[in-house]
């Protein structure tokens, strides 16, 4: 239908997209082997000394245990609000069901500054002092519409009658979810579940507003980044986050079959 | 015999509560909905509602304790500031540009993906499309201050070509461009996802009909297109409106978007103002979601 030139043209404008998309990823990659300490182009002198220097580094490696600490925490409650919500959902046409997707929904539709400050303040004026605890709350919130989706994209793809044949033959509710849901539900729940943690430990702008003095690693990068400090041993930490959050959407994807809808972080939750 | 009995209640009582579940689905329903509604509801609109109910509050200058008495005070000073009007002027121009270039370079490769491309191509940079998507936004935007840099990649690679510097960290340019990457994503893939709906023989019956192939694009391709062009605005938009990260890492001295302002006035603490000003971009979000749904973006979300 398209004539050779446009053909062309659009293969030649893709593969540039492409290019913006990847450079710069694989250019501060690059950063994190420089042999200098001045951050210029081109590097100089391979170098695997900041990777070094950045695991002996304390603030950092608490900082890592922070944000591992707090994605699992806020996986596992996203994990569990989100398949009751999907479950709810699936299962019931009842009065205000819109209002609970759209609820769900929310804290990823609205700018992450409305959503961090909202729950400062709130935490302000109930006295509540900032903590991990405040933070794994924030994060949970705008973590359950991932796990909520992917699940309730499963729950639609597969037949309502394979729970209704396993009652028939006489499994009780147990047995049906132990044999029949499960089996269906698993690989979206560790997708979710995966693709919650990825959006966790990634999270500044929340984070920022829900942290008092503690630091998780994306905030540990943006105070040396703001301040100019330690920037090679930034460039490993940066390094290793990149390496570290693609692997679980990657593994997310291969769980989904290629799923389209399932890693579309923006765009799968208004699909309800 | 005992295992066996203690076996067969323990079935007993959990069919029983089986029957209870699927007798009184709304009790099923209730256990289901509870937990995250509460939690939803108590913490997090809870949280908005008294955020938008502080804008209407003030703080004490001397005590910096927030007066619970009904003021407009907040909206007054807004309105009568100018530097406010210029910095929302600033947040809404940039945040437009963004969409456009977002939606320029996201249809070409969209189009690709969704018509030209081979099974396997696709599948591949879908990947290449989403991994930069899930990868750390701020990892993103420091890749771009480093590129910046008068010792950056960019000017290194205009000296190459004989070039002289291209003088653009921070300054509106670099928050434009940084912007623009960050959010490229979020565009290619509604816009993919409406194209790749198109049915193949609406094309061929508008070349039937004789139209070329620049016609087709614009009287049938981008028509059916819109929708996820605007799905995709939204997000580009929306996430343009409400960043503080981008503008403080590589905007300039005086490039301040309305969420560093917000930003700066919470950590005063002058919560009610910063709330007032929070108000700006969700009203603007609402009128564009309006907007938004008249053009049909809701069914290609």
């Amino acid at each position: 239908m398209e004539s050779r030139a446009s053909r062309a043209g659009l293969g030649i404008a893709t593969v540039l997209v492409i290019a913006f998309l990847w450079l710069p990823l694989l250019l501060i990659m690059a950063y994190a082997f420089n042999g200098s300490t001045i951050q210029s182009w081109p590097i100089s002198n391979f170098t695997l000394h900041w990777f070094h220097e950045a695991w002996h580094d304390e603030e950092a490696r608490s900082s890592l245990g922070l944000s591992l600490k707090v994605g699992a925490i806020a996986t596992t409650i996203a994990v569990v609000l989100g398949t009751a919500a999907a479950a709810a959902i699936y299962q019931f046409r009842f009065f205000g069901r819109e209002a609970v997707s759209f609820l769900l929904l929310l804290p990823l539709a609205l700018p992450g500054i409305i959503t961090g400050m909202a729950l400062n303040s709130a935490y302000n004026f109930a006295g509540v002092p900032l903590s991990t605890l405040t933070i794994v709350i924030g994060h949970a919130t705008f973590c359950v519409i991932v796990v909520y989706n992917n699940v309730l994209a499963r729950m639609r793809r597969s037949s309502p009658s394979l729970v209704e044949a396993s009652m028939d033959l006489g499994a009780d509710g147990w047995q049906t979810f132990r044999w029949v849901i499960w089996p269906v539900l698993s690989t979206a729940l560790i997708a979710g579940g995966l693709l919650a943690f990825a959006l966790s430990f990634d999270e500044v702008i929340v984070t920022f507003f829900t942290a008092g003095a503690q630091e998780t690693l994306p905030i540990y990068i943006l105070n040396h980044i703001q301040r100019g400090q330690d920037l090679p041993v930034v460039n490993a930490i940066v390094f290793v986050v990149i390496i570290v959050t693609v692997i679980p959407v990657t593994i997310a994807q291969r769980l989904t079959g290629g799923d389209a809808g399932v890693l579309r972080r923006g765009t799968t939750g208004s699909k309800v | 015999m005992a295992e066996l009995a203690e076996a067969g209640a323990l079935r007993g009582a959990r069919l029983r509560l089986s029957t209870l579940l699927w007798r009184h689905p709304r009790v099923k329903l209730a256990l289901l909905l509870a937990a995250p509604v509460l939690a939803f509801s108590v913490v997090y609109l809870g949280s908005l509602v008294s955020l938008f109910i502080s804008a209407f509050w003030q703080v004490d200058a001397f005590t910096a304790k927030v007066i619970h008495t009904w003021t407009l005070d907040n909206f007054r000073t807004l309105w009568d500031d100018h530097t406010y009007w210029r910095i929302t002027g600033r947040t809404i121009g940039i945040a437009a540009a963004v969409t456009v270039t977002d939606a320029v370079l996201a249809f070409p490769l969209a189009y690709f993906m969704a018509r030209l491309a081979s099974g396997r191509t696709r599948a591949a940079l879908f990947v290449l499309v989403l991994l930069p998507l899930w990868s750390s936004y701020l990892v993103r935007i420091y890749a771009w201050r480093t590129i910046l840099a008068k010792n950056g990649a960019l000017n290194w690679a205009l000296n190459a070509i004989g070039l002289p510097d291209a003088n653009i960290a921070y300054t509106n340019w670099a928050m434009w461009i940084v912007f623009s990457y960050v959010w490229l994503p979020f565009m290619i893939l509604p816009v993919y996802a409406a194209l790749e709906r198109i049915p193949d023989n609406y094309l061929e019956a508008s070349q039937d009909l004789g139209a070329k192939g620049s016609r087709t694009l614009r009287s049938v391709i981008l028509p059916l297109a819109l929708p996820g062009i605007v799905a995709g605005s939204i997000f580009t938009f929306s996430l343009t409106l409400g960043d503080f990260i981008t503008p403080a890492l590589v905007g300039g001295a005086g490039s301040s978007f309305i969420g560093n302002v917000v930003e700066e006035q919470v950590g005063q603490p002058n919560i009610p103002f910063a709330a007032a000003f929070a108000t700006v971009p969700v009203i603007i979000m609402g009128i564009y979601l309006v907007i938004a749904r008249r053009l049909g973006a809701f069914e290609a979300l």
